[in-house]
Formats: structure tokens, sequence, C-alpha cells
């Protein structure tokens, strides 16, 4: 089993992070993973995205040009990639940023309006981690054990109290 | 639960560099590698090291000649342009017979070229890295914990034989992460009786020199170098077969190459066709003898590279053309797909037709 | 007694050097230095690309031959290597330090790196048979200048102690010539106070040796002495350009 994660963004929106996220809870389930940025002038410009493999085999190519799991935290993502998506695929898309329902429709796809969730919750920063909860929730891997242990090595002991509302952010979007 | 981290394959070659005793180190930015140089900066103050940022890869490269000479490791990092910059000190590193680690993390060329990941300094690396007869020892990763145990073991090499070792990578391998085990095991370097590192007024002085300027103690020295050369040769060939054994198409690749061409191989697999891959760790030496092994067993040969096509000329030389050789190749910072390697292998099985 | 004797630093090598050239008087003086300062076995030498480029030869500390201009970073590995125990000097000439090796120059000064540079300006490259150097003079002849340098064309001498001098970074730079007793020791003192800075820690000290080279100068020796007093010292004075530690004291 191998799924392949695509996420991508607005650069400041966490992207880079919650791949980091997704690939780590790989980890710590013990499946083999890989975690790579688009890099360069690009990044500057604002867009940011990054591909996750999570397999129960040896990952060949990094490289995600087909993802079964696309998340798209704004509209330049969506129309970029949403017709790179695996057919059965799964589109996790940014409701608040993203007017425009998907196209496609050999995909499962889910609306979240996660950054203005994440403002009404007071954790305006974590939108990211809202859709990363729904993500592992509907891809099955939303087990609270992991997740915490995932946390700990992600977040530096420094921001502990961060632990917590990352919890909250990622239970919200799995249960919305 | 395994005690593996999550790595940039830039951070584990500057953390195992550290590792392996490297306190010394220096650099120029230039994109995709500067994590390397980050990483060292935050670290080396830390631990009683020194990174210093040079004005200039031509700079960089003669501190590290400084270093080595002194007796310690010692390593720099560069892309592509910069390398080429390094490249009169990569030359007068072998002539002065010092031993270092160099990094390339190869961006697209000539020229500026572009930033995204290539192979095109296969040549550069492996036949011409500057002027005068000399090889450097090249050691080619394939993944994050690769990245890591190449730079020990560059290091390992470099200081046995008193010679360059680079590590050739590229942007893909630098940018990504991937579960690395840090538990490194590192030989001690050995003494450096050559070192100028002072007198101590106990032995006569040590001189770091590459001039010879009579020609007949010159060729004596090349020669000398070649003997060595022969030994690593001999010695030092590091490659990995995947799916060899009833293989009847052999791709050849590297790096991030290999794990392309790994996702063809699979799906070709699949489908019944009986390929397999030979992985170059060491470019140089490069892994003559098991692709001649090969070559009698095989229909054809499939180079795929991040290049116009430079590896495959050391797989024809190998196998002597015995068998086709083709080439499969995106260049200027493009990556071949599975899907492009796929289809080169289904071609080759055909016999060549499409 | 013994009145006159060589250098412990300096090996049995006789020099390659042409008659009336200055390099010899000033390898000694450096040798005289290390000695007298008690640190031959600790000081590593850098050799540079030109003349001198087999100074690795004549003294006996550790000895490194670096590439052509290099030499300013090759030191800059080497007293890194072990900052406490190394004493580092570089030896090199006009083409190669002011030259090929400008940049390496001008940032080991910027740095403050501890170390000390020995530059020898003689205004032409010596080794590759007499062309015009950055610090040929203006109109001077030289194989590659045949009709004068003509500053129109191809610009005017760097000056190299000035232009050092406006950098924070230096601790001392000095100008001296080796053309007479007197000019050989004010030389041997700025060398010894270069040496004596880096032993203190108190960083990048540059000595320019006004030089002669009578066989690309197309001279006689004693011309050659005299032509340093005449046309060189006027361009390039004598003197010392910074000395921060003197200026501290308000001395």
């Amino acid at each position: 089993m191998t799924t392949k994660y695509l996420f991508s963004g607005f650069g400041g929106q966490g992207i880079l992070f919650s791949g980091k996220f997704v690939a780590y809870k790989g980890l710590t389930d013990d499946k083999q993973v890989s975690w790579l940025p688009s890099y360069g002038p690009e990044m500057r410009g604002g867009t940011a995205s990054c591909g996750v493999i999570v397999s129960d085999e040896q990952v060949g190519s990094p490289i995600v040009a087909k993802p079964d799991v696309l998340i798209a935290m704004n509209l330049p993502s969506l129309d970029r990639y949403e017709s790179a998506v695996a057919p059965g695929g799964m589109i996790f898309a940014d409701s608040t940023l993203i007017e425009r329902k998907v196209e496609r429709d050999d995909v499962k796809v889910f609306y979240i309006p996660a950054t203005a969730l994440a403002s009404e919750n007071g954790f305006p920063t974590l939108a990211n981690m809202i859709i990363v909860g729904k993500v592992l929730k509907e891809t099955g891997n939303y087990d609270e054990a992991s997740i915490d242990a995932t946390l700990r090595k992600v977040i530096s002991a420094k921001r502990a109290d961060m632990l917590e509302v990352n919890k909250k952010a990622m239970a919200l979007g799995a249960e919305y | 639960m395994s005690d593996k981290v999550l790595m940039k394959g830039n951070e584990a070659i500057a953390e195992a560099a550290i590792i392996a005793g490297c306190r010394h180190y220096f650099g120029y930015p230039i994109t995709p590698q500067t994590e390397i140089a980050a990483y060292m900066a935050k670290r080396m103050p830390k631990i009683g090291g020194c990174f210093l940022q040079a004005e200039s890869e031509i700079a960089a490269i003669n501190m590290v000649y400084g270093v080595a000479s002194a007796g310690k490791r010692v390593m720099t990092s560069s892309s592509s342009p910069g390398i080429s910059l390094k490249g009169e000190g990569l030359s007068y590193m072998a002539g002065a017979d010092m031993p270092c680690l160099v990094v390339n993390v190869q961006r697209g060329g000539p020229g500026l070229g572009g930033i995204q990941p290539s192979q095109s300094d296969y040549f550069q690396a492996t036949k011409a890295g500057g002027h005068g007869d000399f090889r450097m020892i090249v050691l080619a990763p394939a993944s994050v914990q690769e990245m890591a145990e190449l730079t020990v073991k560059g290091f390992e090499l470099a200081d046995k034989y008193r010679m360059t070792s680079m590590l050739l990578a590229d942007g893909t391998m630098g940018q990504m992460m991937e579960p690395v085990a840090l538990d490194l095991e590192v030989k001690p370097a050995p003494e450096k009786p050559w070192a100028t590192n002072g007198t101590k007024m106990q032995r006569a002085h040590n001189i770091t020199n590459s001039l010879s300027l009579v020609a007949e103690e010159l060729e004596a020295l090349n020669f000398a170098r070649y003997e060595k050369y022969a030994e690593i040769e001999k010695n030092e060939v590091m490659y990995e077969e995947y799916m060899m054994d009833d293989a009847e198409i052999c791709i050849a690749a590297f790096g991030i190459a290999s794990r392309v061409s790994r996702n063809a191989i699979d799906e070709a697999r699949r489908q019944g066709i009986k390929v397999g891959m030979i992985r170059p760790i060491t470019l140089w030496p490069f892994p003559a003898a098991p692709f001649k092994a090969a070559a009698d067993k095989v229909k054809s040969f499939i180079s795929v590279e991040l290049s116009m096509g430079q590896m495959i000329e050391d797989v024809r030389l190998a196998t002597e053309c015995k068998k086709p050789v083709t080439l499969c190749n995106r260049v200027g910072g493009m990556i071949p797909s599975p899907e492009q390697v796929l289809e080169a292998i289904i071609k080759a099985n055909n016999g060549g037709a499409n | 007694m013994v009145v006159f004797d060589k250098p412990h630093a300096l090996t049995d090598a006789p020099f390659h050097y042409c008659p009336g050239c200055t390099h010899g008087i000033v390898h000694r003086l450096v040798a005289e230095v290390i000695d007298e300062l008690g640190i031959e076995g600790r000081t590593i030498g850098i050799a540079p690309v030109g003349c001198s480029v087999m100074a690795y030869n004549y003294f006996n500390c550790d000895m490194i031959e670096a590439a052509h201009g290099r030499a300013p970073a090759v030191a800059t590995g080497v007293k890194r290597a072990d900052p406490e125990n190394n004493i580092v000097f570089t030896y090199q000439g006009d083409g190669d330090l002011a030259s090929i090796g400008m940049a390496e120059t001008v940032h080991s000064a910027a740095r403050n790196e501890n170390i000390t540079i020995i530059f020898i300006n003689n205004a032409i490259y010596g080794m590759t048979g007499g062309q015009m150097a950055p610090t040929s003079l203006p109109g001077q002849v030289t194989q590659t200048s045949p009709y004068g340098r003509d500053v129109n064309h191809c610009g005017y001498p760097v000056k190299v102690c000035e232009m050092l001098s406006e950098l924070e970074g230096p601790e001392y730079l000095e100008r001296v010539t080796v053309n007479s007793v007197k000019n050989i020791r004010n030389a041997k003192k700025a060398i010894k106070k270069a040496f004596t800075n880096q032993i203190e820690g108190k960083g990048f000290s540059l000595v320019e040796v006004l030089s002669t080279c009578p066989t690309n100068w197309g001279m006689t020796p004693a011309d050659a002495l005299k032509w340093i007093d005449d046309k060189m010292i006027p361009y390039y004075p004598l003197g010392v350009y910074k000395d921060r530690s003197a200026d501290k004291e308000g001395k």
C-alpha cells in the first residue's frame, strides 16, 4: 500500500509543515516515507508545495506527479493540480479560499472551510492542521496515540503549548 | 518505533560530516545546497568547529586546501556553477595529495543554468574535475540515509588514499526529507605525518606542493598516483543490483534516476518484462565488472540520466559495446517520469521497436 | 665570536634568484624574525606563484605551495585549523596578491584574519619574463606594455596599502623597501611587528616591500636600487598606513 500526497497553497499557510507532519506520522506508524518540497524562486513567489509518500514498501521516486490525495489550500493550487489527481483519489479543498467546485467526478472531494474555522476557534494559523485532521480521518489514519507521538517530534519542546492546540485543530477537522 | 529522524538530504550530509569528525567547513551560498552551510553555521560554533563563509568558491576550496594541509578533516559544498570555480583548487588538491570532501548538489546547466535537479556534472566529476591527470572518488547517494553514510565514507576514503572524495548528489536528493538513522560508524582518521602543522622543531619541514619542474619527476609522481588509483579501482567499487538475476534488460542509473527507474522496473515486472538495474554507488571507480558480466546475459542496456548522456559512455566502455545501450533522459532540471522509463523498457523489450 | 651566520629558519638550499634581486634579502629578514621570535616549530609559510614560488625550499618551517593568488585563503584555512598554535605567513608578489588574488587579499584583510603577509612589490611579473603588473608605474615599459603603461588604456597601478587602509579590518599595514642598509633595518622592524601582532592575536598584518627586478627592468643591480628611490617611492610612499593598536594608544 502506497499513498502519495500533494500539499499545495500559499507560502505562510504551513504547507511544508503539514506535509512534514504527515510524513513524520508515517514514520511513527513504521511506514517508509519521503517528503519533497518545491524549491527556488517560486517559493518566494508565493506558492508552496510538497509531495509526501507513505508506503509499506521502499519508496522509489519521491516525486509526486499523480497524487492519490491532493490538499489544495488556495485556488491556484486546485487549478494547477486538480487534473493530476489519480482516478479514485481524494481532493481536500479549503473552501474558505476556494469558491469553485472540483470539476472531476472520478475523485472523492472534501470541502472544509479551514481558514474560517481556524479563525473562529482562535487558532488562525492552524487551518493547515484542520485539513490534516480531515485527511487523516478520511484516509483511515486518525489515531490519537500516533498523532500525539508525531506532534512531539515535530514541535520543539520550547513550544509545548502548541501541542494541545494542534490536536484540537486536527480533531475539529476530523469531525467536520 | 524506530529512532530515525526525518531530515533533508543536505542536512543529513552536514550532520554526518560532523559525526565523521569534520570541524571545518568553508562555502559560498548557492541553491540548492545552502542548507548545508546554514546547518554548519549553526552547529560548528557550538562544538568548537569553524564555519566560515568564504568570499568566493575559489577562496573556499583554498581554505579547504589549507586545513587539509594542516592534517584535519575538512569539507566544502556547492552546486554546479560553484564546482566549476572550485576546479582549480580540486586540481591542486590532487597534485598535492590532500584529502577532503567536496559535495556537489547538482543543478541544470551549462552556464548559470537553472536551479532544478540535474546530473549533468557527471563528466566533470568523473573525468575532468580540473586540469591535469587526476581522479576523485565520486560517490552517488540515492537516499537521505546514503547521503549520511556516504559522507562518512567519503571522509574515510579521502584520508585513506589522500585525495578528494566528491559526493555527487542533485537538487532532489538535497531537498528531500527521508527517515535517517544517524548511528553511523566512523573509523578514526589515520595519522598524518605529512601534515604541515608545524615542525615543533622535531622533524624536517613538510612541504605541501603540486609544483614539480623536472619532467621526469613529475612523470614519476603521476605514475605513482595512478598506481594508487588502480588500487582504488580494485578495492573500493560500490554498486547495487536490483532484480538482475533473470534480467534481459539492464537499466543503468544512479541517484534520483535510480529511484525513478525502480518504480518503472516494478511496473514492468508486473507486466512480465524481465528488467533489472545496476546502480553505481561509486561513479569513479565505475563498477565496470558487473556491467561487463551483464553484457553476456541481457539483450540491451538503458542508461537513465538527468543529462544528455554522460554515464552512457562508461556503460558502453564497460560492456565493450557487446549489446546496445540506449539513453532515456530528461535535462535542464526535468526528471524522467517512471512512465517514460517504462516506455523505454517496453521499447527495449520489443527489440528497439515501439 | 660569530658575527654573521645563516638564520636557522633558512634551509641550506641555494637561492635561485637573479643577481641583484632583493627576494634574498627579504627571505633572510623573515627567517631572522622567525628565529628571534622562536616560532619556527609552529610556523607554516605559504608560497605564491611567481618568482618566489619555490620559497618552500628555502624556509625550514613547514611550507605550503598555493595556487596563484590564493595564499591568503590557504593561510586562512591553516590558521583556523589550529588558531592557538599555528603562526601563518604568506609571501606573495604583486601579480599574485594585487591582481589574480585581489579578492583573497581584500577579504582576508576585511576579516582581520590573524595572519602575516609579506608582499613583494617590484612592479613587474618576474617569473614569466617581465610583463606589466598591477603595480607597474604609469609609462613603465614592460613586455606587455612595450610603449609604456598607458593609463588611458589599461588603467592605473594599485596602491595596496592605501587601498586596504580604508578597511575596518586590518590591524597593521606598512610599506618599506630594502634598497639601503637603513631601509633594510626598517623593513626588518616592520616584518617583526607583523609577526608579533599575530602572536599577540592582533590580526591581519601586511608589509609591502618595494623590491627590485634588475633582470626584467633591464638595469644593473645598482641602478635598480636607485630606481626604487627615484621612481617607486614617489609613487608608493613608504610608511605606516594603518596601525590600529598604536592608534588606540594615541601614539
